[in-house]
């Protein structure tokens, strides 16, 4: 969708933009909520309009996460913010296998953002529910100040459950589990810096923003024992990878060329001096499977929409603990190391 | 990926180390003089393939790691002011000066942004002509023509607002400036393929014949750095000390002239000192006078800041080949990339941030 195709219901007084009046819970509030989030996330649970949303869960426990959005630019190369927003959640869910229900949306405005953007922006966000089956339940808007945010902070938090039997966790990551990765890696993070003010690159990369619920839902499905799943936002697989070990006390082996990534993020790293090992990922798991389970668990996520590029990267061994090893083309190790901060573009 | 690819094939990799096997009869101390041929030397692991009997020291071709300590406190200083934009490159963010790092000052408050091209900062500059927009030019001859190039074009399109911070050094001063010392082991150079592919390698001659060392002009791939490896050790084992490019397709005798005449438009040829080195006579360039009005040291008042390195930091003996790094007595302990000392911990393409990121530790199993 681009925000060309979006067309806000009716006028909201004539208002191009967020005014402070947005969040006042006065009339300007009401109207933003009844013109523009009702119709686009629908739902009687929302159209209550009560102070909470009553759920009904099915049996089992609840799984329960919250993440906050903060990307800029607000509209990228394969999504925008909106979406990111509710996959994000969608996706911490699933990764302990659970099948997520409902979430809440939180949104910080920033005065003078362009209600046409907010509009295309909600039904993003409504569109990723629906594919990704949650309902949107609950919501909440607050505007700062111009030149106190950057256009749209974004909070979703959402409630699953998980199947009796079902233990997903970082704490069974086993020496012997075989590392799966679902598809290509970095293609978020390129398509980000590709679009940001000051980095004058051109790259087609596409953001690989998505729901994994669907994936998650089948291999829990097949029955096969998967031990854990991470999605590997930021920090890329270098910091998903570290934190298992770590929290495991297990090592890892990567065989560096098995991992897949796309030909342009490679040569977007390539000229910017970074490594797509670190870079982010928004629609990608990596799944920690006992080897009598992997290969059927790759085929399991090569059928799906998202995991047509799986692949099994390398696995989890008893030496080393703590460390993620990589084995290059050459037969030579190296360290994969948790970056301090964000990576730095080199100088030359 | 064309032009990568087929300079990382394993199978002729591991024939090239094969042959530097056979052709080394005795120890030979081979320096890379650029970071960029250290990271990737750590990060593919060639220094776990080669011999014993070739022993590659690394050298001070870390731009952000050889940038003095009173530069960076300048530019710390200027980058605090409320009506500065401070533009840099990525990785001077980290680095530390005498007290904090640029990433601290600009949690403090510092409008300090991270950029690809100094042609972004004119754009910067441009876009904002109510602020004073400073660029951070560092680096080797590589990063010089488009610094230069910022330069001119905002000195032609009349920009109050732009200036640059310049802190340039140059490679073959350091170069001798190593064999100079006597504490040097240093036998041959596999010379910074992307600074030559900028100035030449003419300038080579008279130090090859000087110092009867051989100079090997030397790319950045793994098979170029074998390659690179190899016609240095056939030198050392026949006695020959010539300058040799093995970095054919990216570097020409004479360089690239039009960039050339763009540096020596825009520069001029100072002392440096380097920091973790001291001081080495003609290695650096200033702004020329014909630029001196864009220079961020002569607009901005920061002389007579008082900077202090950290006593436990060894990186000039590192940076000089004298000391590996993992034989630096804070190396992994008081100094590591969460908490660098010293400039070569910062970088990824300094010496010891690479050791501690792609080397720390023996083999681990194979797949």
């Amino acid at each position: 969708m681009t925000i060309d195709g979006w067309t806000c219901p009716i006028p909201l007084r004539n208002q191009p933009n967020v005014v402070m009046g947005h969040g006042g819970g006065g009339m300007l509030s009401a109207e933003l909520i009844e013109h523009l989030f009702l119709p686009a996330f629908g739902g009687t649970r929302l159209a209550d309009m009560a102070d909470a949303a009553l759920l009904d869960l099915p049996q089992g426990r609840v799984a329960f996460s919250t993440d906050s959005f903060v990307v800029r630019p607000l509209f990228f190369p394969g999504g925008n913010i909106g979406e990111l927003a509710i996959n994000g959640t969608v996706n911490d869910l699933a990764m302990r296998g659970a099948k997520p229900l409902y979430m809440s949306v939180g949104f910080i405005l920033e005065e003078g953002l362009p209600l046409s953007d907010l509009g295309m922006i909600a039904e993003s966000m409504a569109a990723a529910a629906k594919q990704a089956d949650v309902e949107i339940v609950t919501g909440d808007t607050k505007v700062v100040d111009r030149g106190h945010g950057d256009g749209i902070y974004i909070n979703t938090t959402g409630v699953g459950t998980v199947p009796a039997g079902i233990d997903i966790g970082p704490s069974r990551v086993t020496p012997g589990d075989v590392i799966i990765v679902s598809g290509t890696i970095g293609d978020h993070g390129i398509a980000i810096m590709s679009v940001r003010e000051g980095l004058g690159f051109e790259a087609d990369a596409v953001s690989d923003t998505a729901p994994l619920n669907a994936m998650v839902a089948d291999l829990v499905e097949a029955d096969l024992d998967v031990h854990a799943l991470r999605d590997p936002t930021r920090g890329g697989l270098a910091a998903t990878l570290n934190e298992l070990a770590a929290s495991s006390g297990t090592g890892i082996v990567i065989d560096q060329d098995a991992v897949p990534v796309r030909r342009v993020v490679a040569a977007a790293c390539e000229i910017l001096g970074l490594d797509p090992m670190y870079v982010a990922n928004e629609g990608k798991l990596v799944a920690f499977v006992p080897e009598e389970h992997a290969e059927e668990a790759l085929s399991v996520i090569r059928s799906e929409t998202y995991g047509g590029e799986a692949a099994i990267i390398g696995k989890v061994v008893g030496e080393h603990p703590g460390m993620v090893v990589a084995t290059t083309p050459l037969g030579t190790t190296r360290v994969v190391d948790m970056q301090v901060g964000e990576q730095l573009p080199r100088i030359c | 990926m064309k032009y990568l690819d087929e300079f990382r094939d394993p199978e002729v990799a591991l024939r090239l180390i094969e042959e530097i096997k056979e052709l080394a009869t005795r120890r030979w101390v081979l320096m890379e003089v650029c970071g960029g041929q250290t990271h990737s030397i750590i990060r593919n692991g060639i220094d776990q393939l080669l011999p014993d009997a070739v022993e590659m020291v690394h050298g001070p071709g870390c731009p952000v790691c050889v940038t003095p300590l009173e530069t960076i406190d300048k530019a710390l200083a200027i980058a605090a002011r409320d009506d500065v934009i401070f533009c840099s490159f990525g990785d001077m963010l980290r680095v530390p000066g005498s007290d904090e790092d640029l990433f601290q000052v600009k949690g403090g408050g510092g409008d300090i942004r991270v950029v690809y091209s100094p042609l972004d900062a004119v754009a910067i500059a441009k876009d904002n002509p109510d602020k004073e927009v400073v660029f951070f030019g560092i680096g080797f001859e590589t990063t010089a023509p488009a610094n230069a190039m910022a330069v001119y074009q905002a000195s032609q399109d009349g920009l109050e607002n732009f200036s640059m911070l310049v802190s340039h050094v140059l490679v073959p001063p350091a170069m001798c400036a190593i064999l100079d010392s006597p504490h040097n082991r240093v036998q041959a150079f596999l010379a910074a393929g992307h600074v030559c592919s900028v100035m030449g390698y003419e300038e080579y001659y008279a130090i090859c014949q000087k110092y009867k060392t051989p100079i090997v002009v030397t790319g950045f791939e793994p098979l170029d750095l074998l390659q690179g490896i190899k016609a240095a050790v056939i030198q050392l084992e026949d006695g020959k000390a010539e300058v040799h490019n093995a970095y054919q397709r990216a570097v020409r005798p004479e360089g690239n002239l039009p960039a050339r005449e763009m540096i020596a438009d825009v520069f001029a040829v100072t002392d440096r000192t380097w920091r973790g080195i001291g001081m080495i006579p003609v290695s650096g360039w200033k702004l020329s006078d014909r630029y001196r009005e864009l220079d961020a040291s002569v607009r901005f008042s920061v002389e007579g800041i008082q900077s202090k390195e950290s006593e436990l930091c060894h990186a000039g003996e590192v940076l000089q080949g004298t000391l590996k790094p993992d034989e630096c007595p804070a190396f992994g302990k008081e100094c590591t990339p969460r908490t660098p000392l010293g400039a070569l911990m910062v970088s990824s393409e300094g010496a010891c941030a690479a050791y501690f990121h792609s080397g720390r530790f023996a083999r681990a199993v194979a797949l």
